[in-house]
């Protein structure tokens, strides 16, 4: 971690990109996390309150839906399924892909044929056209789309792995841990292993990001979680009906996806900067 | 270059085939399509089952029927849509003109739009422009495609009135879609463009160039941008999957009769013969892009080749 911290990096701590995500990551997780203290019952019906606009009734600050929920209630309540998915999806991929990547740069042979391949299958496949495929088989659910994702994303972190171990084996330092006789279990988790964290955090960010995206667009097109449970995706879904009439509906949850997604992309961008030295002339 | 082509082929062909046998084992477990075409009708014996499984095909052995799905891919035969019988092959070729012209249009637009934001970010960088470019990328980058769709037509399609708000009818019909990828497709390929573009600026041709006394134009826009094509054109290609699958997602939203359309239909319908082809031939579609690009890239670049 030494030399994550070394001083210039310090300096950079403070960098625009680093205090925007981070304060409008700490604001929408505090938000969804505290969710149930600080807002009302999410599912609550009120048919005397329905599709009440923004900032016209301090009870419903964003606002009610067709059935007079509170939007803010839902939006924040919601942001769970978004950060389950996100979170989850992404260890799965990290413990697999890594795991992956480190045998096939490491060890070559049929284990890198197989990676590659699949590298190959999975470009050809948009997430998209898997998951139609693999919805209609086995229905939408929180569980399948976190399947859905681990199996479609896994495969960038062996990628990622396998091309900077394939450089670090023919390092000095490898070379000579070999020399000596240092067990290979010993070489990957002492030696490769701490130097892959920096690519694989910034990876990290930006997929948690990008499979928040994706399974709010899998629940947009009713293909992803349960309607019935407050998700970004889905309240997007049932805005679309409104649009002409409660456009408040459609709006406040998209702006939650966004901001959320940015936040996570700012501190991506800004670890990408602060781990990688080397490449910050370029960027 | 021939060992390169040859070699690129075949791994496009293995691509091809997993992805068919992927696609064809999943479509194979959701159940006996015999039972989804009946589904409804009374009085259905196990007969009628048997002569319905038999007009599929489905009375075949499995690696039968897949082989059957691949000569299908060459011969672009997909048999009849479960729903209403229609040959696939007729539904795919209302709906694969409709998508890539969608695709063609947004790429157009990105490329016109990131290539000079991309030269002016990185001219200056560091510099208020360039920070300016970068943050907005990065919002672009962060948008739910389907959720600028839906605001792009809340506030052209159904405020202003300017746009028709659905459907592809003529040339206005395009710009809202177009102008949802393209900003999103934008927002990475500043990024790219940028990048590249300071790598060539450092070169030693570029500072030639720059000695002869050539306009800053000249120098950038001649020199410099020419060297950055061989990159960018493999980004733009390897792009193209993700692109598609924006577009299938997108669709939904402006109801363009893609696709998209044409899969999620398919889906609520079980109308498997339509899925199996859309997909099918979606992956072909990025496959071919992608070979294109590599091969062309060898042919401009021997380096690539020996690798």
């Amino acid at each position: 971690m030494a030399s994550i911290l070394n001083s210039s990096s310090l300096r950079r701590f403070m960098s625009l990109e680093f205090i925007l995500g981070a304060v409008l990551l700490v604001v929408i997780v505090g938000a969804v996390v505290f969710s149930g203290w600080l807002f009302v019952d999410p599912s609550k019906i009120s048919l005397s309150a329905r599709l009440v606009p923004p900032l016209q009734n301090p009870a419903h600050l964003l606002g009610t839906d067709a059935l007079g929920r509170d939007i803010l209630a839902r939006v924040a309540n919601g942001g769970w399924i978004s950060l389950q998915v996100g979170v989850i999806s992404v260890v799965g991929s990290v413990v697999f892909g890594v795991g992956m990547g480190l045998v096939a740069g490491y060890y070559r042979g049929i284990w890198d044929v197989i990676v590659m391949r699949f590298a190959d299958v999975q470009l050809a496949l948009p997430f998209i056209l898997l998951a139609i495929t693999f919805v209609a088989i086995l229905g939408g659910s929180l569980t399948n789309t976190i399947i859905l994702l681990i199996v479609s994303q896994w495969v960038q972190y062996a990628r990622l792995v396998r091309a900077s171990v394939l450089s670090l084996r023919e390092r000095e330092f490898v070379l000579s841990a070999k020399a000596i006789g240092v067990a290979d279990r010993h070489i990957i988790l002492r030696h490769l292993l701490p130097n892959l964290l920096g690519p694989v955090i910034v990876l990290i960010t930006l997929n948690v990001a990008n499979n928040i995206l994706l399974e709010s667009s899998l629940t947009f097109l009713g293909l992803g979680v349960d309607p019935t449970i407050p998700s970004w995706g889905g309240m997007l879904a049932e805005g679309r009906t409104y649009l002409q009439t409660a456009w408040w509906i459609s709006v406040v949850p998209g702006m939650a996806i966004l901001l959320t997604v940015l936040g996570l992309n700012l501190i991506g961008d800004w670890l990408r900067d602060a781990l990688d030295p080397a490449g910050r002339t370029n960027r | 270059m021939i060992g390169f082509i040859l070699k690129r082929l075949l791994q496009a062909v293995f691509v091809v085939i997993a992805v068919s046998l992927i696609v064809a084992v999943a479509i194979r477990m959701t159940g006996d399509p015999a039972h989804m075409i009946s589904q409804g009708a009374t009085g259905i014996t196990e007969a009628d089952l048997a002569r319905i499984r038999e007009g599929l095909g489905l009375n075949e052995p499995f690696i039968i029927q897949y082989l059957n799905s691949l000569k299908g891919l060459v011969t672009w035969s997909f048999g009849n849509s479960f729903v209403g019988g229609t040959p696939v092959n007729l539904l795919i070729s209302k709906a694969l003109p409709a998508t890539l012209l969608l695709a063609f249009t947004s790429l157009l637009a990105s490329i016109i739009i990131s290539i000079p934001l991309g030269i002016t970010s990185a001219v200056s960088k560091g510099r208020w422009s360039d920070q300016l470019i970068r943050i907005s990328s990065l919002i672009g980058l962060s948008f739910p495609n389907f959720w600028l769709a839906t605001m792009l037509v809340l506030l052209f399609g159904v405020t202003l009135k300017w746009l028709p708000p659905s459907g592809m009818s003529g040339i206005e019909s395009f710009i809202m879609p177009t102008l949802t990828m393209g900003v999103i497709l934008t927002a990475t390929n500043v990024r790219l463009v940028r990048t590249t573009m300071l790598e060539t600026l450092n070169s030693q041709y570029v500072m030639v160039a720059r000695a002869k006394g050539l306009s800053e134009n000249a120098v950038l826009y001649k020199h410099a941008l020419r060297n950055c094509a061989i990159p960018l054109i493999t980004y733009f290609g390897l792009q193209f999957g993700g692109l598609l699958g924006g577009i299938v997602v997108i669709e939904r939203v402006f109801n363009w009769p893609g696709m998209g359309t044409l899969a999620f239909d398919a889906v609520s319908a079980r109308d498997y013969p339509v899925l199996q082809a859309v997909i099918m031939i979606l992956s072909l579609m990025i496959v071919l892009v992608n070979l294109i690009v590599d091969i062309a890239y060898g042919l401009i670049d021997p380096r690539i080749r020996k690798e």
